[in-house]
Protein backbone atom coordinates (compact mmCIF):
# COMPACT_ATOMS: atom_id res chain seq x y z
CA UNK A 1 0.00 0.00 0.00
CA UNK A 2 2.90 2.32 0.64
CA UNK A 3 4.00 1.85 -2.89
CA UNK A 4 6.59 4.56 -3.39
CA UNK A 5 4.86 6.10 -6.41
CA UNK A 6 4.52 9.79 -5.79
CA UNK A 7 1.37 11.46 -6.98
CA UNK A 8 3.41 12.90 -9.76
CA UNK A 9 2.92 14.54 -13.07
CA UNK A 10 0.98 17.48 -14.36
CA UNK A 11 -2.23 16.32 -12.73
CA UNK A 12 -0.73 16.35 -9.26
CA UNK A 13 -2.38 18.88 -7.00
CA UNK A 14 -0.64 18.64 -3.71
CA UNK A 15 1.91 16.41 -2.06
CA UNK A 16 0.91 13.87 0.54
CA UNK A 17 1.78 14.57 4.12
CA UNK A 18 3.42 11.24 4.82
CA UNK A 19 4.46 10.24 1.36
CA UNK A 20 1.62 7.70 1.38
CA UNK A 21 -0.78 8.04 -1.47
CA UNK A 22 -4.05 9.77 -0.88
CA UNK A 23 -6.24 7.07 -2.35
CA UNK A 24 -9.40 9.06 -1.74
CA UNK A 25 -8.02 11.94 -3.77
CA UNK A 26 -6.99 9.57 -6.55
CA UNK A 27 -10.50 8.12 -6.58
CA UNK A 28 -11.99 11.59 -6.68
CA UNK A 29 -9.82 12.52 -9.65
CA UNK A 30 -10.57 9.21 -11.35
CA UNK A 31 -14.25 10.01 -10.94
CA UNK A 32 -13.68 13.08 -13.06
CA UNK A 33 -12.12 10.97 -15.79
CA UNK A 34 -8.46 11.45 -14.87
CA UNK A 35 -6.83 8.30 -16.26
CA UNK A 36 -3.39 9.24 -14.95
CA UNK A 37 -4.76 9.33 -11.44
CA UNK A 38 -6.39 5.98 -12.04
CA UNK A 39 -3.09 4.51 -13.22
CA UNK A 40 -1.43 5.65 -9.99
CA UNK A 41 -4.33 4.20 -8.05
CA UNK A 42 -3.96 0.94 -9.93
CA UNK A 43 -0.27 0.73 -9.08
CA UNK A 44 -1.04 1.38 -5.45
CA UNK A 45 -3.72 -1.28 -5.00
CA UNK A 46 -3.35 -3.85 -7.80
CA UNK A 47 -1.42 -6.31 -5.63
CA UNK A 48 -4.18 -6.22 -3.00
CA UNK A 49 -6.99 -6.49 -5.49
CA UNK A 50 -5.36 -9.34 -7.40
CA UNK A 51 -4.22 -10.99 -4.16
CA UNK A 52 -7.78 -11.10 -2.89
CA UNK A 53 -9.09 -12.36 -6.23
CA UNK A 54 -6.47 -15.13 -6.31
CA UNK A 55 -7.31 -16.07 -2.75
CA UNK A 56 -11.02 -16.44 -3.47
CA UNK A 57 -11.04 -17.55 -7.11
CA UNK A 58 -7.78 -19.56 -6.91
CA UNK A 59 -7.28 -19.99 -10.62
CA UNK A 60 -4.71 -17.28 -11.49
CA UNK A 61 -6.03 -16.62 -15.00
CA UNK A 62 -9.59 -16.27 -13.75
CA UNK A 63 -8.42 -14.15 -10.86
CA UNK A 64 -6.84 -11.74 -13.33
CA UNK A 65 -10.12 -11.50 -15.21
CA UNK A 66 -11.92 -10.81 -11.95
CA UNK A 67 -9.37 -8.15 -10.99
CA UNK A 68 -9.84 -6.52 -14.37
CA UNK A 69 -13.63 -6.50 -13.87
CA UNK A 70 -13.14 -5.05 -10.42
CA UNK A 71 -10.92 -2.24 -11.70
CA UNK A 72 -13.43 -1.48 -14.41
CA UNK A 73 -16.12 -1.15 -11.77
CA UNK A 74 -13.86 0.95 -9.56
CA UNK A 75 -13.28 3.29 -12.50
CA UNK A 76 -16.96 3.48 -13.41
CA UNK A 77 -18.13 4.11 -9.86
CA UNK A 78 -15.15 6.08 -8.54
CA UNK A 79 -17.23 9.23 -8.18
CA UNK A 80 -19.50 7.33 -5.80
CA UNK A 81 -16.90 6.48 -3.24
CA UNK A 82 -18.01 8.02 0.05
CA UNK A 83 -15.30 8.61 2.62
CA UNK A 84 -17.93 8.81 5.35
CA UNK A 85 -18.65 5.14 4.92
CA UNK A 86 -15.19 3.65 4.96
CA UNK A 87 -11.66 3.72 3.60
CA UNK A 88 -10.85 3.88 -0.10
CA UNK A 89 -8.99 0.57 0.07
CA UNK A 90 -11.88 -1.06 1.91
CA UNK A 91 -14.29 0.18 -0.73
CA UNK A 92 -12.13 -1.15 -3.57
CA UNK A 93 -11.61 -4.51 -1.88
CA UNK A 94 -15.35 -4.78 -1.27
CA UNK A 95 -15.87 -4.46 -5.01
CA UNK A 96 -13.11 -6.98 -5.73
CA UNK A 97 -14.51 -9.41 -3.20
CA UNK A 98 -18.00 -9.25 -4.61
CA UNK A 99 -16.68 -9.87 -8.13
CA UNK A 100 -14.60 -12.79 -6.87
CA UNK A 101 -17.52 -14.39 -5.07
CA UNK A 102 -19.74 -13.95 -8.12
CA UNK A 103 -17.08 -15.71 -10.16
CA UNK A 104 -16.66 -18.73 -7.90
CA UNK A 105 -20.40 -19.15 -7.57
CA UNK A 106 -21.05 -18.99 -11.30
CA UNK A 107 -18.08 -21.28 -11.99
CA UNK A 108 -19.42 -23.64 -9.37
CA UNK A 109 -22.90 -23.61 -10.87
CA UNK A 110 -21.52 -24.63 -14.27
CA UNK A 111 -19.24 -27.24 -12.70
CA UNK A 112 -22.20 -28.64 -10.82
CA UNK A 113 -24.05 -28.96 -14.10
CA UNK A 114 -21.10 -30.92 -15.45
CA UNK A 115 -21.50 -33.34 -12.59
CA UNK A 116 -17.98 -32.86 -11.31
CA UNK A 117 -18.93 -30.47 -8.55
CA UNK A 118 -17.87 -32.74 -5.73
CA UNK A 119 -14.43 -33.53 -7.09
CA UNK A 120 -13.77 -29.88 -7.74
CA UNK A 121 -15.02 -28.96 -4.36
CA UNK A 122 -13.20 -31.46 -2.21
CA UNK A 123 -10.30 -29.39 -0.95
CA UNK A 124 -12.55 -27.19 1.08
CA UNK A 125 -11.26 -23.73 1.84
CA UNK A 126 -9.76 -24.65 5.15
CA UNK A 127 -6.38 -23.17 4.46
CA UNK A 128 -5.89 -20.68 7.19
CA UNK A 129 -5.81 -16.95 6.85
CA UNK A 130 -2.35 -16.93 8.33
CA UNK A 131 -1.05 -18.85 5.34
CA UNK A 132 -1.79 -16.03 2.94
CA UNK A 133 -1.07 -13.24 5.31
CA UNK A 134 2.09 -11.31 4.75
CA UNK A 135 4.58 -10.28 7.34
CA UNK A 136 3.25 -6.78 7.31
CA UNK A 137 2.17 -5.13 10.48
CA UNK A 138 -1.43 -5.04 9.35
CA UNK A 139 -1.43 -8.71 8.47
CA UNK A 140 0.07 -9.41 11.85
CA UNK A 141 -2.67 -7.43 13.54
CA UNK A 142 -5.28 -9.31 11.54
CA UNK A 143 -3.77 -12.64 12.56
CA UNK A 144 -3.65 -11.64 16.17
CA UNK A 145 -7.22 -10.43 16.09
CA UNK A 146 -8.37 -13.61 14.37
CA UNK A 147 -6.89 -15.63 17.22
CA UNK A 148 -9.28 -13.97 19.60
CA UNK A 149 -12.28 -15.41 17.75
CA UNK A 150 -13.78 -18.74 18.71
CA UNK A 151 -12.75 -21.45 16.27
CA UNK A 152 -16.30 -21.67 14.92
CA UNK A 153 -16.46 -17.91 14.38
CA UNK A 154 -13.10 -17.97 12.62
CA UNK A 155 -13.91 -20.95 10.43
CA UNK A 156 -17.33 -19.59 9.51
CA UNK A 157 -15.84 -16.22 8.62
CA UNK A 158 -13.02 -17.72 6.56
CA UNK A 159 -15.30 -20.08 4.65
CA UNK A 160 -17.61 -17.20 3.86
CA UNK A 161 -15.02 -14.56 3.04
CA UNK A 162 -12.28 -16.60 1.39
CA UNK A 163 -14.32 -19.59 0.29
CA UNK A 164 -17.17 -17.52 -1.13
CA UNK A 165 -19.73 -19.83 0.49
CA UNK A 166 -23.15 -18.62 1.53
CA UNK A 167 -23.94 -18.69 5.24
CA UNK A 168 -26.32 -21.59 4.58
CA UNK A 169 -23.50 -23.57 2.95
CA UNK A 170 -21.18 -22.63 5.78
CA UNK A 171 -23.73 -23.97 8.27
CA UNK A 172 -23.85 -27.34 6.59
CA UNK A 173 -20.07 -27.51 6.15
CA UNK A 174 -19.51 -26.84 9.83
CA UNK A 175 -22.48 -28.93 10.98
CA UNK A 176 -24.08 -25.90 12.55
CA UNK A 177 -27.83 -25.73 13.06
CA UNK A 178 -29.55 -23.96 10.16
CA UNK A 179 -29.48 -20.22 10.63
CA UNK A 180 -26.62 -20.05 13.11
CA UNK A 181 -23.71 -19.59 10.71
CA UNK A 182 -24.86 -16.06 9.93
CA UNK A 183 -24.75 -15.27 13.63
CA UNK A 184 -21.24 -16.75 13.96
CA UNK A 185 -20.06 -14.71 10.97
CA UNK A 186 -21.56 -11.55 12.40
CA UNK A 187 -20.24 -12.16 15.91
CA UNK A 188 -16.79 -12.92 14.50
CA UNK A 189 -16.76 -9.77 12.41
CA UNK A 190 -17.93 -7.61 15.29
CA UNK A 191 -15.19 -9.05 17.47
CA UNK A 192 -12.62 -8.42 14.74
CA UNK A 193 -13.94 -4.92 14.20
CA UNK A 194 -13.57 -4.10 17.87
CA UNK A 195 -10.13 -5.72 18.08
CA UNK A 196 -8.90 -3.87 15.02
CA UNK A 197 -10.42 -0.60 16.13
CA UNK A 198 -12.40 -0.10 12.94
CA UNK A 199 -14.67 2.88 13.31
CA UNK A 200 -18.06 2.68 11.74
CA UNK B 1 -33.39 -8.01 17.10
CA UNK B 2 -35.45 -9.27 14.22
CA UNK B 3 -34.01 -11.99 12.09
CA UNK B 4 -33.13 -9.80 9.15
CA UNK B 5 -30.70 -7.66 11.17
CA UNK B 6 -28.69 -10.78 11.88
CA UNK B 7 -27.83 -10.98 8.17
CA UNK B 8 -25.60 -7.88 8.35
CA UNK B 9 -22.40 -9.89 8.85
CA UNK B 10 -23.16 -12.40 6.11
CA UNK B 11 -24.08 -9.49 3.84
CA UNK B 12 -20.81 -7.72 4.59
CA UNK B 13 -18.81 -10.76 3.46
CA UNK B 14 -21.05 -11.50 0.45
CA UNK B 15 -22.36 -14.69 2.02
CA UNK B 16 -26.03 -14.24 1.13
CA UNK B 17 -27.71 -15.87 -1.82
CA UNK B 18 -29.30 -13.59 -4.42
CA UNK B 19 -32.72 -13.63 -2.86
CA UNK B 20 -31.52 -12.97 0.67
CA UNK B 21 -29.30 -10.20 -0.60
CA UNK B 22 -32.19 -8.52 -2.36
CA UNK B 23 -34.35 -8.79 0.76
CA UNK B 24 -31.58 -7.48 2.97
CA UNK B 25 -30.89 -4.54 0.65
CA UNK B 26 -34.56 -3.61 0.78
CA UNK B 27 -34.26 -3.75 4.55
CA UNK B 28 -31.06 -1.66 4.48
CA UNK B 29 -32.83 1.13 2.66
CA UNK B 30 -34.96 1.68 5.75
CA UNK B 31 -32.66 0.64 8.61
CA UNK B 32 -29.96 3.13 9.58
CA UNK B 33 -28.64 0.82 12.29
CA UNK B 34 -27.91 -1.93 9.80
CA UNK B 35 -26.39 0.45 7.26
CA UNK B 36 -23.98 1.74 9.82
CA UNK B 37 -23.17 -1.76 11.02
CA UNK B 38 -22.64 -3.03 7.47
CA UNK B 39 -20.19 -0.20 6.76
CA UNK B 40 -18.09 -1.12 9.76
CA UNK B 41 -18.22 -4.85 9.08
CA UNK B 42 -17.30 -4.38 5.43
CA UNK B 43 -14.35 -2.26 6.43
CA UNK B 44 -13.36 -5.01 8.83
CA UNK B 45 -13.71 -7.81 6.31
CA UNK B 46 -11.63 -5.88 3.81
CA UNK B 47 -8.79 -6.03 6.32
CA UNK B 48 -8.85 -9.79 5.87
CA UNK B 49 -8.68 -9.29 2.13
CA UNK B 50 -6.01 -6.65 2.43
CA UNK B 51 -3.69 -9.19 3.99
CA UNK B 52 -3.51 -11.01 0.64
CA UNK B 53 -1.13 -9.62 -1.90
CA UNK B 54 -0.05 -10.87 -5.32
CA UNK B 55 2.13 -8.88 -7.69
CA UNK B 56 0.05 -8.16 -10.75
CA UNK B 57 1.57 -8.95 -14.14
CA UNK B 58 2.24 -6.03 -16.49
CA UNK B 59 -0.31 -7.39 -18.93
CA UNK B 60 -3.11 -6.80 -16.45
CA UNK B 61 -2.14 -3.17 -16.02
CA UNK B 62 -2.15 -2.67 -19.77
CA UNK B 63 -5.54 -4.34 -20.16
CA UNK B 64 -7.09 -2.36 -17.33
CA UNK B 65 -5.78 0.98 -18.56
CA UNK B 66 -6.82 0.18 -22.12
CA UNK B 67 -10.30 -0.78 -20.99
CA UNK B 68 -10.96 2.28 -18.86
CA UNK B 69 -9.97 4.49 -21.78
CA UNK B 70 -13.08 3.23 -23.54
CA UNK B 71 -15.63 4.40 -21.00
CA UNK B 72 -16.22 7.30 -18.69
CA UNK B 73 -16.95 7.12 -14.98
CA UNK B 74 -20.57 7.39 -13.89
CA UNK B 75 -21.58 10.71 -12.36
CA UNK B 76 -21.83 10.84 -8.58
CA UNK B 77 -25.26 10.15 -7.12
CA UNK B 78 -26.90 13.51 -7.68
CA UNK B 79 -28.87 13.92 -4.48
CA UNK B 80 -26.11 13.45 -1.98
CA UNK B 81 -24.51 16.88 -2.07
CA UNK B 82 -27.83 18.63 -1.69
CA UNK B 83 -28.83 16.40 1.16
CA UNK B 84 -25.54 16.99 2.91
CA UNK B 85 -25.96 20.71 2.71
CA UNK B 86 -29.55 20.67 3.84
CA UNK B 87 -28.96 18.30 6.72
CA UNK B 88 -25.72 19.68 8.02
CA UNK B 89 -27.25 21.46 10.99
CA UNK B 90 -29.09 18.39 12.18
CA UNK B 91 -27.78 15.88 14.59
CA UNK B 92 -25.97 13.04 12.89
CA UNK B 93 -26.59 14.23 9.35
CA UNK B 94 -23.42 12.69 7.96
CA UNK B 95 -24.61 9.35 9.08
CA UNK B 96 -27.97 9.85 7.45
CA UNK B 97 -26.31 10.83 4.19
CA UNK B 98 -23.82 8.03 4.47
CA UNK B 99 -26.73 5.74 5.04
CA UNK B 100 -28.51 6.91 1.93
CA UNK B 101 -25.34 6.56 -0.05
CA UNK B 102 -24.94 3.13 1.49
CA UNK B 103 -28.28 2.11 0.14
CA UNK B 104 -27.26 3.30 -3.28
CA UNK B 105 -23.73 2.00 -3.22
CA UNK B 106 -24.82 -1.31 -1.80
CA UNK B 107 -26.34 -2.18 -5.13
CA UNK B 108 -23.59 -0.76 -7.31
CA UNK B 109 -21.49 -3.82 -6.81
CA UNK B 110 -24.18 -6.01 -8.35
CA UNK B 111 -22.60 -6.80 -11.66
CA UNK B 112 -22.99 -9.28 -14.42
CA UNK B 113 -25.61 -9.56 -17.06
CA UNK B 114 -27.09 -6.57 -18.73
CA UNK B 115 -25.99 -3.38 -17.12
CA UNK B 116 -28.24 -0.41 -17.37
CA UNK B 117 -28.41 2.87 -15.63
CA UNK B 118 -31.73 3.21 -13.97
CA UNK B 119 -33.55 5.95 -12.21
CA UNK B 120 -35.69 4.36 -9.56
CA UNK B 121 -38.54 6.60 -8.51
CA UNK B 122 -37.70 10.18 -7.69
CA UNK B 123 -34.77 9.48 -5.47
CA UNK B 124 -31.62 10.58 -7.28
CA UNK B 125 -29.43 8.73 -4.79
CA UNK B 126 -30.79 5.50 -6.19
CA UNK B 127 -29.43 6.04 -9.68
CA UNK B 128 -27.41 2.90 -9.93
CA UNK B 129 -26.26 0.21 -12.28
CA UNK B 130 -28.61 -2.72 -12.21
CA UNK B 131 -29.38 -5.68 -14.35
CA UNK B 132 -33.01 -6.12 -15.33
CA UNK B 133 -33.59 -8.77 -12.70
CA UNK B 134 -31.72 -6.85 -10.00
CA UNK B 135 -33.87 -3.87 -10.81
CA UNK B 136 -36.96 -5.82 -9.88
CA UNK B 137 -35.35 -7.39 -6.81
CA UNK B 138 -34.30 -3.92 -5.65
CA UNK B 139 -37.55 -2.16 -6.40
CA UNK B 140 -38.99 -0.34 -3.39
CA UNK B 141 -42.36 -1.99 -3.97
CA UNK B 142 -40.98 -5.49 -4.58
CA UNK B 143 -43.20 -8.21 -3.16
CA UNK B 144 -41.95 -11.71 -2.61
CA UNK B 145 -44.05 -14.86 -2.90
CA UNK B 146 -42.63 -18.29 -2.36
CA UNK B 147 -43.82 -21.88 -2.27
CA UNK B 148 -42.36 -25.37 -2.25
CA UNK B 149 -42.93 -27.31 -5.47
CA UNK B 150 -45.63 -29.97 -5.42
CA UNK B 151 -43.03 -32.73 -5.22
CA UNK B 152 -41.56 -31.04 -2.15
CA UNK B 153 -38.05 -31.10 -3.64
CA UNK B 154 -37.67 -27.51 -4.79
CA UNK B 155 -38.85 -24.00 -4.19
CA UNK B 156 -40.35 -21.43 -6.49
CA UNK B 157 -40.19 -17.74 -5.66
CA UNK B 158 -41.62 -14.82 -7.55
CA UNK B 159 -40.51 -11.29 -6.73
CA UNK B 160 -42.79 -8.77 -8.34
CA UNK B 161 -42.66 -5.02 -8.72
CA UNK B 162 -46.01 -3.59 -9.71
CA UNK B 163 -44.52 -0.19 -10.48
CA UNK B 164 -42.10 -1.75 -12.97
CA UNK B 165 -44.73 -4.26 -14.13
CA UNK B 166 -42.06 -6.92 -13.98
CA UNK B 167 -41.45 -10.04 -11.97
CA UNK B 168 -38.47 -12.28 -11.42
CA UNK B 169 -38.87 -16.01 -11.08
CA UNK B 170 -36.30 -17.76 -8.91
CA UNK B 171 -36.30 -21.55 -8.80
CA UNK B 172 -34.20 -23.85 -6.67
CA UNK B 173 -33.99 -27.61 -6.96
CA UNK B 174 -36.67 -27.83 -9.59
CA UNK B 175 -37.20 -31.27 -11.21
CA UNK B 176 -36.43 -31.44 -14.94
CA UNK B 177 -39.29 -31.86 -17.38
CA UNK B 178 -39.82 -35.46 -18.57
CA UNK B 179 -38.48 -36.31 -22.04
CA UNK B 180 -40.46 -34.60 -24.79
CA UNK B 181 -41.99 -32.13 -22.33
CA UNK B 182 -41.21 -28.62 -21.25
CA UNK B 183 -41.84 -26.49 -18.19
CA UNK B 184 -44.12 -23.59 -18.97
CA UNK B 185 -44.76 -20.48 -16.88
CA UNK B 186 -48.11 -18.77 -16.43
CA UNK B 187 -49.50 -15.58 -14.99
CA UNK B 188 -53.05 -15.58 -13.71
CA UNK B 189 -55.29 -12.73 -14.83
CA UNK B 190 -59.00 -12.88 -13.92
CA UNK B 191 -58.92 -16.65 -13.47
CA UNK B 192 -57.28 -17.17 -16.86
CA UNK B 193 -53.70 -18.35 -17.13
CA UNK B 194 -51.64 -16.43 -19.71
CA UNK B 195 -48.32 -17.91 -20.94
CA UNK B 196 -45.37 -16.14 -19.32
CA UNK B 197 -42.42 -18.03 -20.77
CA UNK B 198 -40.61 -21.34 -20.53
CA UNK B 199 -37.87 -22.69 -18.32
CA UNK B 200 -34.79 -24.14 -19.99
CA UNK B 201 -33.02 -27.15 -18.54
CA UNK B 202 -31.57 -27.05 -15.05
CA UNK B 203 -32.84 -26.87 -11.52
CA UNK B 204 -31.99 -23.30 -10.55
CA UNK B 205 -33.12 -20.32 -12.55
CA UNK B 206 -33.39 -16.58 -12.07
CA UNK B 207 -35.33 -14.98 -14.89
CA UNK B 208 -37.84 -12.32 -15.80
CA UNK B 209 -41.40 -13.38 -16.54
CA UNK B 210 -43.07 -12.32 -19.77
CA UNK B 211 -46.39 -10.49 -19.77
CA UNK B 212 -47.92 -8.13 -17.23
CA UNK B 213 -46.95 -9.38 -13.80
CA UNK B 214 -47.94 -6.07 -12.24
CA UNK B 215 -51.63 -6.78 -12.57
CA UNK B 216 -51.47 -10.57 -12.29
CA UNK B 217 -53.15 -12.35 -9.39
CA UNK B 218 -51.00 -15.44 -9.42
CA UNK B 219 -48.31 -17.54 -11.01
CA UNK B 220 -48.23 -21.14 -12.18
CA UNK B 221 -45.58 -23.58 -13.42
CA UNK B 222 -46.73 -26.65 -15.32
CA UNK B 223 -45.38 -29.50 -17.45
CA UNK B 224 -46.48 -29.12 -21.07
CA UNK B 225 -45.73 -30.76 -24.41
CA UNK B 226 -42.40 -29.61 -25.82
CA UNK B 227 -44.09 -27.20 -28.22
CA UNK B 228 -45.78 -25.43 -25.33
CA UNK B 229 -49.48 -24.87 -24.66
CA UNK B 230 -51.87 -21.97 -24.68
CA UNK B 231 -53.66 -23.29 -21.62
CA UNK B 232 -52.04 -25.00 -18.65
CA UNK B 233 -52.31 -28.77 -18.27
CA UNK B 234 -53.15 -30.36 -14.94
CA UNK B 235 -49.49 -31.35 -14.44
CA UNK B 236 -48.86 -28.69 -11.89
CA UNK B 237 -45.38 -28.10 -10.51
CA UNK B 238 -46.10 -25.01 -8.42
CA UNK B 239 -48.82 -22.46 -7.92
CA UNK B 240 -48.59 -19.07 -6.22
CA UNK B 241 -51.26 -16.56 -5.34
CA UNK B 242 -50.16 -12.95 -5.29
CA UNK B 243 -52.00 -12.04 -2.14
CA UNK B 244 -50.47 -9.09 -0.41
CA UNK B 245 -48.50 -9.92 2.65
Amino acid sequence: MNDPHPVAGASSRRGEASGALDLAELLRRSGRGDREAFAVLYDAVSARVLGLAVRVVRDPAQAEEVAQEAFMEIWKTSARFDADRGSPLGWMLTIAHRKSVDRVRSAEASTRRDGSYHQQNQPVAHDSTAEAAHASLEAHRVRTALKSLTSIQREALELAYFGGYTHTEVASMLDLPVGTAKTRIRDGLIRLRDMMGVGS
Amino acid sequence: MSDIHALSGAYAVDALDDLERASFERHLAGCATCRSEVDGLRETSSLLGGACSTTAPDGLRERVLAEIALSRPLPPPGGVTTLQRRDRHRRGPRRAVAALAAAAAAVIAIGGGTVLVTQLGDDPVRTVQLSATDRVLQAPDAEEFTTPTRDGLGTVTVVRSSSLNQAVLITKGLAEAPAGKTRELWLKHDNTYIPAGFLGGGTDHTMLLDGDPGSAQGFGLTIEPASGSTQPSDQLVALLNFTSA
